[in-house]
């Protein structure tokens, strides 16, 4: 279900002191099956723009549309669209509350007012995605591990079938084994399940490895919208805003600057590697 | 060997660690449904440590390794099981000393929310030195001094509600900074920050190493903070398995990944270099040592 996003402004507090216009303008579309990276500044507005993507937050003025479809119609099924954008919040374990695990993601489906027998074949669909072993299904969630835990909340959001997953920082806090299982987790969602995956992060690193697509929240505006390769080649533009480029391009940069002709579009360490062994064989 | 017998006693007080821990076991209970015992995990198991004053250390380790519970044990949060941890002469199963053993070192945690006890920076930075009974006129100008090592003084008034991450977390160092104590331990300070958070918290943290020569210990998920660190100590399965220098440590890239491990971005594309082939030294650390040593090869 593609999404566009037209114009859309938002304000907190408006007409108090506390005034602040926390998306200004803001337009881009997502067609489906996109891989899509969302970085900004704390404060730059992309968690506020993440809760509009499934209309727990309203635009002042502009309009979202799925399918076509303005979400501010009258009559618009509104519980619907949040089964069919899922968002994990940051730190979405924290959200865990029933009794061992596979209760746990039933909550979501079960809600959709779904048939038992589908509420825990979903469930059980979902868990095995995020690999969660059947032994665990009837543990205590609060008897799980960090990166468990942290899997089984994004289960609850995936039994709800969504065609949209928003996450939100969902490697916060994890260790790098548990970074990496998650980022591999929104991998095969995308990949095999064909999901639309936005990635909130503030490691460029991750999002180079990973996403396709990169938006660039700054000051409330999307100043940067375009392939990950491409938007990674404005350095000077992304560290003015406090943000960085992946670690391997800016080697890459930084030789190309001390006289190696390197190719200064790539992005992951593989590349670097290849690009740099490149440069140095064609140097003889 | 009359003197070698009078002797160590007055050479152990002058070299004796800030922290010494001698074969440290620390044994959670585990408990079924009903309550009862249902056996034993062992957090951490037989660890040795020796830090002086004015160490740098990051410790290192996958979730769930006894990095933390090792951490809670360093300011008797928790006591051994088996073993011993002496602060500063003082055994950390002694309640008499409890109190001694918490000024001399302090703790930090992941969530500067949760630490945060004023209504205005200032106040909640003299919690402490308030509770340990110190006179009113130092104590202003403790929380003084503490500001400006975290370059926060010009916040003093702020409600810390109206501050960004990085901020409380710099306030929350301040608040264990104020107390005067001989060593910090910090716990995933910068889990919870964005880049530029993470950025100031690491800078206040190297200058009181550097400039006040207080002791550090700090646990991270982060690979590119334990750069700065004097030593790094990897825990895994509550032993440590790997001890050196960040330059020695981040050279053995294959141990690291077996305890689920990774090396910052930049010694990964140095190891990637040398292993296929090029004339790159073991142990790269920053993007301008591995420029130079691409530039050479």
């Amino acid at each position: 279900m593609p999404i566009l996003v037209n114009h859309i402004d938002h304000i907190y507090n408006p007409g108090t002191v506390f005034e602040k216009k926390a998306l200004s303008d803001v337009s881009f579309s997502i067609e489906d099956g996109e891989y899509i990276g969302l970085v900004g500044h704390t404060g730059s507005g992309k968690s506020t723009l993440a809760l509009h993507l499934n209309g727990l937050m309203k635009p002042d003025s502009g309009g979202i549309y799925f399918d076509g479809v303005d979400i501010a119609s009258e009559g618009y099924d509104m519980k619907a669209l949040r089964g069919k954008v899922g968002l994990v919040f940051q730190y979405p374990e924290h959200q865990l509350f029933e009794e061992d695990v596979f209760t746990d993601v039933c909550f979501g489906p079960k809600n959709l007012g779904l048939e038992r027998q589908e509420v825990e074949l979903r469930a059980y669909e979902a868990l095995k995605a995020v690999g969660i072993e059947d032994d665990r299904f009837y543990v205590s969630p609060f008897d799980l591990s960090g990166g468990e835990k942290r899997r089984a909340a994004i289960a609850g959001v995936l039994a709800m079938k969504p065609k949209v997953l928003v996450l939100d920082e969902p490697c916060a806090g994890l260790d790098p084994h548990g970074r990496e299982e998650i980022l591999s987790i929104a991998d095969d969602l995308h990949d095999s399940l064909g999901i639309t995956v936005v990635l909130i992060s503030h490691s460029m690193d991750d999002l180079a490895e990973h996403v396709d697509r990169l938006l660039v929240m700054h000051n409330g505006q999307l100043v940067m919208d375009g392939p990950t390769r491409e938007v990674f080649m404005n350095r000077k533009e992304l560290e003015a805003m406090g943000l960085a480029v992946p670690e391997a391009a800016a080697v890459l940069s930084d030789l190309k600057g001390m006289g190696l002709p390197v190719r200064t579009d790539l992005i992951t360490v593989e590349e670097a590697k290849n690009e740099i062994i490149r440069a140095l064989r064609s140097r003889f | 060997m009359g003197v070698a017998y009078a002797a160590p006693i007055f050479i152990l007080n002058d070299i004796m660690n800030l922290l010494d821990a001698n074969k440290l076991v620390f044994e959670y209970v585990r408990r079924d449904k009903n309550g009862d015992v249902d056996g034993f995990i062992r957090a951490v198991d037989e660890v040795s440590l020796e830090i002086a004053q004015g160490d740098f250390v990051a410790v290192l380790g996958p979730n769930g390794s006894g990095k933390s519970t090792l951490a809670k044990h360093l300011n008797s949060i928790l006591r051994p099981t088996e073993g011993v941890l002496y602060v500063d002469g003082m055994d950390t199963t002694d309640s008499d000393k409890i109190w001694d053993i918490r000024k001399t070192v302090g703790m930090v945690f992941q969530n500067p929310e949760n630490q945060m006890i004023g209504t205005i920076v200032e106040e909640d930075v003299a919690f402490a030195p308030e509770n340990m009974g110190v006179d009113p006129k130092e104590i202003r100008e403790r929380v003084k001094e503490s500001l400006i090592t975290v370059e926060m003084l010009e916040h003093r008034k702020a409600s810390p509600s109206k501050l960004s991450g990085g901020q409380k977390q710099r306030i929350a160092i301040a608040g264990v900074l104020a107390m005067h104590p001989k060593c910090i331990v910090l716990d995933e300070p910068t889990a919870m920050l964005d880049p530029e958070g993470r950025k100031e918290v690491i800078r206040a943290i190297r200058a009181l190493n550097d400039v006040e020569n207080i002791t550090i210990i700090l646990i991270t998920h982060n690979m590119e903070e334990a750069v700065y660190a004097d030593r790094i100590y990897v825990m895994n399965k509550g032993h440590i398995v790997m001890k050196g220098t960040p330059r020695e440590v981040f050279s053995r890239v294959e141990e690291l990944e077996e305890n689920s491990l990774t090396v910052p971005v930049v010694t990964k594309l140095a190891y990637e270099l040398k292993t296929a082939g090029l004339n790159i030294p073991d142990g790269i650390l920053t993007k301008k040592e591995l420029c130079e040593a691409i530039c050479r090869s």
